[in-house]
């Protein structure tokens, strides 16, 4: 599903984003993405997500290889991975149903089925009766709940997310993982960039371990 | 294991159906966020009206007269200078022989003295004059052509064929004003000309530097219809259809001022033409003039749209 072959990534400014990655997500899998800052765990999400492209090696997404992927077909390849960033990435000036609708409508869906899938996603989220509100009126855990609705509303096959929890406490911050669990279970695969250890450690899934742009640890998840 | 099978087409949406659907959407809706900011929206589109009305009036004014040389009766006269040697007699036959002649209108006979006391009056060589002998001035006859008659080349052929009269020696055609006036016109004609060019230019200016504001103002929310898979075409079509409203707007208001001009004008020439005995009216509109607004307007916004989408669209890329 996801794939690194002796990755680099090279800013144009001579900075290291990442320096060699080998790395490999099945289909279905869920992992946390840890390091210290500046290890180059965004890095790693932007390249899955065509934010950036590699300057060495190859990367795989869904049986594609991105190095090949033209410039033209980004779009859709942003279609099929979902992203989740810290400071949520909303419009402000449009409802959180439009927010959540917008990647359906840039995909050209028809109105009757946007309406229905932006309701299953705020369902999910829990956020049903919030649609007709501004997203400045919501706290910042249901701003990223919106956020998150809109990453999964197409159902993309992966879903990533940057430091979710960056801006919450610990109770919110649980709650937006438990969220996470239950998307994998239906399926989908998730990377995670973390730096909340604590937190990761009690679920008990893959935490692949970034230092200096290269994986340092890699340990699958224990089943209980 | 690396995945050796062909990568999987992405899925695009091609029916036409849909897409004629978005374009009826997205014009809207982009008619509905101008009309949003209603006094910026009103002032560019003034600018554009202005800078195409201002080329098409002129051409309008300037077609109209070149229109008015043509028909204006009384346009030209000839004068026949007669030889010394005719008395006033014949003189006066030979005036009753040419108003007989189906392209003249009308005739005026200024015999020798009749001359001679025009000159004395106007001139100021009274004195000068009283030197001489004789009387040194021709009769002369004086033709209105008949109204019908157009053209330089008609009233050329008139005087070649009096020319040919033993008495006349000389028949002069006064076209002079309507040819300076023809001169005028073409020189008026060329710098509308440039003129239209300078400002469809500064048009394409005014809408590529609105479009320029707006997509920096709408930074944000490029950077994220991007980040959710808003194709380049999908990004550009609001902005083009700014441009085009832009223009769209631009050219009524453009049409509405020229047509207010021609109405507040349309009096006075009448009244004017009046005293020259001319039923000219400014009535007369040029379609094309007309059609370059209502069709120029709309192409010039969306070309300027398209030059700056054009260059600011691609540097927004999401981070
Ligand atoms: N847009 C960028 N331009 C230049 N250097 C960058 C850019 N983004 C990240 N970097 C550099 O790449 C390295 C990894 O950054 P990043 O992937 O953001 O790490 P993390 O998310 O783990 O904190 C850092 O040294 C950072 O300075
Ligand atoms: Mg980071």
């Amino acid at each position: 599903m996801i794939r690194f072959d002796n990755v680099a990534k090279r800013y144009p400014n001579g900075h290291e984003g990442l320096a060699g990655v080998d790395l490999s997500l099945h289909e279905g899998e869920m992992a946390f993405l840890t390091g210290h800052s500046g290890a180059g765990k965004s890095t790693l999400l932007k390249l899955i997500g065509l934010l950036e492209r590699a300057t060495r090696g190859q990367v795989w997404v869904n049986e594609r290889n991105l190095n090949k992927l033209k410039t033209r077909d980004i779009p859709y390849h942003r279609r099929e991975v979902g992203m989740i960033f810290q400071d949520h990435r909303l419009l402000h000036d449009r409802t959180v149903f439009d927010n959540i609708a917008l990647p359906l409508v840039v995909a050209g869906m028809g109105h009757a089925e946007t309406k229905r899938r932006v309701r299953a996603a705020l369902d999910k989220v829990g956020l049903l009766k919030k649609e007709k509100v501004f997203p400045i009126t919501l706290s910042g855990g249901e701003q990223q709940r919106v956020g998150i609705a809109r990453a999964l509303v197409s159902k993309p096959p992966v879903l990533l997310a940057d430091e979710p929890t960056g801006n919450l406490d610990p109770e919110l911050s649980r709650e937006i993982m438990e969220l996470f669990l239950q998307f994998n279970q239906v399926g989908v695969t998730l990377l995670i960039a973390t730096h909340d250890v604590d937190l990761i450690q009690s679920f008990d899934k893959r935490i692949i371990n970034l230092r200096h742009g290269r994986v340092a640890d890699d340990c699958a998840g224990d089943p209980v | 294991m690396i995945p050796n099978k062909r990568s999987p087409k992405f899925k695009r949406n091609r029916n036409p159906i849909t897409w004629l659907l978005r374009h009826a959407q997205m014009s809207l809706s982009s008619l509905g966020r101008l009309s949003r900011s209603p006094i910026s929206t009103a002032m560019t589109a003034a600018v554009i009206g202005i800078a195409l009305a201002l080329p098409s009036g002129l051409h309008l004014l300037v077609d109209n007269v070149r229109d008015l040389s043509n028909t204006w009766d009384g346009t030209a006269s000839v004068s026949l200078f007669l030889a010394e040697s005719v008395t006033d007699e014949q003189a006066e036959a030979v005036r009753q022989q040419i108003a007989q002649r189906s392209d003249v209108a009308d005739t005026q006979l200024i015999d020798r003295s009749q001359a001679l006391a025009e000159f004395r009056r106007l001139s100021g060589f009274g004195e000068a004059l009283d030197l001489l002998d004789s009387n040194p001035l021709p009769a002369v006859v004086l033709i209105r052509p008949q109204p019908q008659l157009e053209g330089a080349d008609a009233y050329a052929r008139m005087a070649e064929e009096l020319q040919a009269y033993r008495e006349i020696e000389l028949a002069q055609v006064d076209l002079q004003w309507v040819e300076r006036l023809g001169a005028i016109t073409r020189t008026f004609d060329r710098a509308v000309f440039i003129l239209a060019v300078l400002l469809a230019g500064a048009v394409l200016l005014i809408v590529g530097n609105t479009i320029r504001l707006e997509i920096q103002n709408r930074h944000g929310e490029i950077e994220i219809v991007k980040l959710v898979g808003g194709t380049d075409a999908f990004i550009r079509r609001p902005f083009l259809y700014e441009g085009l409203w832009h223009g769209v707007l631009g050219a009524l208001i453009a049409l509405i001022l020229v047509l207010t001009a021609l109405f507040m004008l349309d009096g006075p020439v009448q009244r004017l033409a009046g005293l020259y005995q001319s039923d000219f009216s400014l009535a007369v509109i040029d379609p094309f003039s007309l059609l370059g607004v209502a069709f120029g307007g709309p192409l010039l916004g969306l070309a300027g749209a398209w030059l700056a989408v054009g260059r600011h669209l691609a540097q927004i890329q999401p981070e």
